[in-house]
């Protein structure tokens, strides 16, 4: 059996947290110039370049990508021969508030949603998702998720009788009814199956993958060329302003189902796709 | 991109002349109000009390910055989804904004007002907060404090790229509008 303390976490995750601030990951980077590259509306284009001007500034000047500087979803896989000591809760929390002092990002948490004015300060608490794995690992992965992209997902518990154009229909129209409001372009997070609970972490984990890297599973994989392609088609273009670039990947992720339910999750991802991983 | 420069406030003229899909770059001051700011300056305005900045050919910005290194400047500014705002628009315009600029579509009501009030919606890019909090020149707050990245702030921008979404005479930048009848 390993053992770790929880605190020392915190300095790892404060700096991973800090990063992810400034810097996009070389998938994104990569997948922006291609796009701009490829891009034939004239606006679109020039809208993509200030795209990739701004992560030149973010990075020189250690100014946050967006203003949105997100909440931190943590993704933890912990290996259930690895004793935690002390709180991982209290751990992620002291990194993320830490990161928003050092950092100077935006503290966007209320603790309370009715109550507009319970700003924490901090920005925490993070959001935290527990998985227990083989092994002595831990493994955090770790999203600066903004706001505005996370408004525009949705999760429908379709009829099993709707199938897999039903389930393109209904992505392809929210991201046509979401328009320039997540901020396009995106990358789209699916959730197929699972349950009314567990759809959306699905759809939440699809988003951790690394752009190109299509699924393994090739009905999965062949669902995701043409959902990317049916929603380059629709020309919202970046900021919704019209052009060929409205996604830059499609990442599903399945899970088992019950026989009368067909449960499937889009979690929205704006163009700065803030994530990294820590392996301890 | 042929963008026309655009000098803050705006005047009437100036903005009867904007086209939808018309590049320009703001010069000068403007105000950045978002959800809770908004909230608090429509219960002003309905109780008679004055707003904490000249309403009348005024800016709003849909932003809530990141702090910058001084007091005095931002970090990272970039818009917010404007249709959060949408129900307040309306009685914005009509009490003498000029322009607002956030990202995204907006209902059809804010479109007609628009369109009545012979006022434009603004639209610049979302996600770049950086490059265009490095076109903030100066920063200070005015009212709220309290709402904290809410708070009301008056800036003075510089070569700050927008583009006109919706025109004082029923055009939309947006692929999917039709154009809406002049008034």
């Amino acid at each position: 059996m390993r053992h770790l303390a929880t605190e020392s976490l915190v300095r790892p995750l404060s700096e991973l947290c800090q990063r992810i601030s400034f810097e996009l990951p070389k998938d994104i980077r990569r997948a922006l110039t291609e796009a701009a590259r490829k891009e034939s509306n004239l606006r679109a284009q020039e809208i993509l370049q200030i795209l990739l001007a701004n992560l030149e500034v973010a990075e020189r000047d250690r100014v946050p990508l967006c203003q949105d500087t997100g909440m931190i979803v943590v993704w933890a896989q912990i290996g259930q021969d690895l004793c935690l000591e002390g709180s991982l809760r209290a751990a992620v929390d002291q990194a993320v508030a830490q990161t928003c002092e050092e950092a100077r990002l935006r503290p966007s948490m209320l603790s309370h949603p009715l109550n507009r004015a319970s700003n924490t300060g901090d920005n925490t608490p993070a959001f935290i998702h527990l998985e227990l794995v083989p092994g002595d690992q831990l493994t955090l992965h770790v999203a600066a998720k903004g706001g505005g992209s996370e408004n525009m997902s949705a999760v429908w518990m379709m009829s099993p009788s709707q199938g897999r154009e039903g389930l393109i229909e209904a992505v392809v129209g929210r991201v046509r009814e979401a328009g320039g409001r997540p901020c396009p372009p995106l990358v789209l997070g699916l959730g197929v199956g699972g349950n009314f609970e567990t759809a959306p972490l699905l759809a939440k984990q699809a988003l951790f993958r690394s752009l190109g890297d299509r699924s393994p599973d090739p009905v999965l994989a062949d669902l995701e060329a043409e959902i990317l392609a049916r929603v380059n088609a629709t020309g919202i273009g970046p900021l919704g302003l019209g052009g060929d670039t409205t996604a830059l990947a499609v990442h599903a992720v399945a899970g088992p189902c019950h026989l009368a339910t067909m449960p499937v999750a889009l979690n929205m991802q704006c163009h700065a796709a803030r994530h990294g991983t820590l392996v301890i | 991109m042929n963008a026309a420069r655009l000098d803050l406030p705006l005047t009437r003229g100036a903005v009867l002349q904007l086209r939808a899909g018309q590049a320009a770059r703001l010069f000068g001051p403007m105000y950045t109000a978002r959800d809770a700011a908004h909230a608090r300056l429509r219960e002003a305005l309905r109780t008679g009390e004055s707003a904490p900045f000249p309403l009348a050919g005024s800016t709003i910005y849909y932003c809530g910055p990141t702090p910058g290194r001084l007091p005095e400047t931002l970090g990272a500014a970039g818009p917010t989804t404007s249709s959060r705002m949408d129900a307040y628009a309306p009685e914005l315009y009509a009490s003498g904004i000029l322009a607002t600029l956030g990202k995204g579509e907006r209902s059809l009501a804010v479109r007609e007002a628009c369109r009545n009030y012979g006022t434009v919606y603004l639209v610049t890019v979302g996600g770049a907060g950086a490059l265009l909090g490095s076109r903030v020149v100066a920063a200070e707050t005015l009212a709220y404090p309290d709402l904290g990245p809410e708070a009301i702030r008056r800036l003075i921008v510089k070569d700050f790229p927008v583009w006109v979404a919706y025109d004082a005479h029923g055009g939309s930048i947006f692929p999917g509008d039709l154009p809406l009848e002049a008034d």
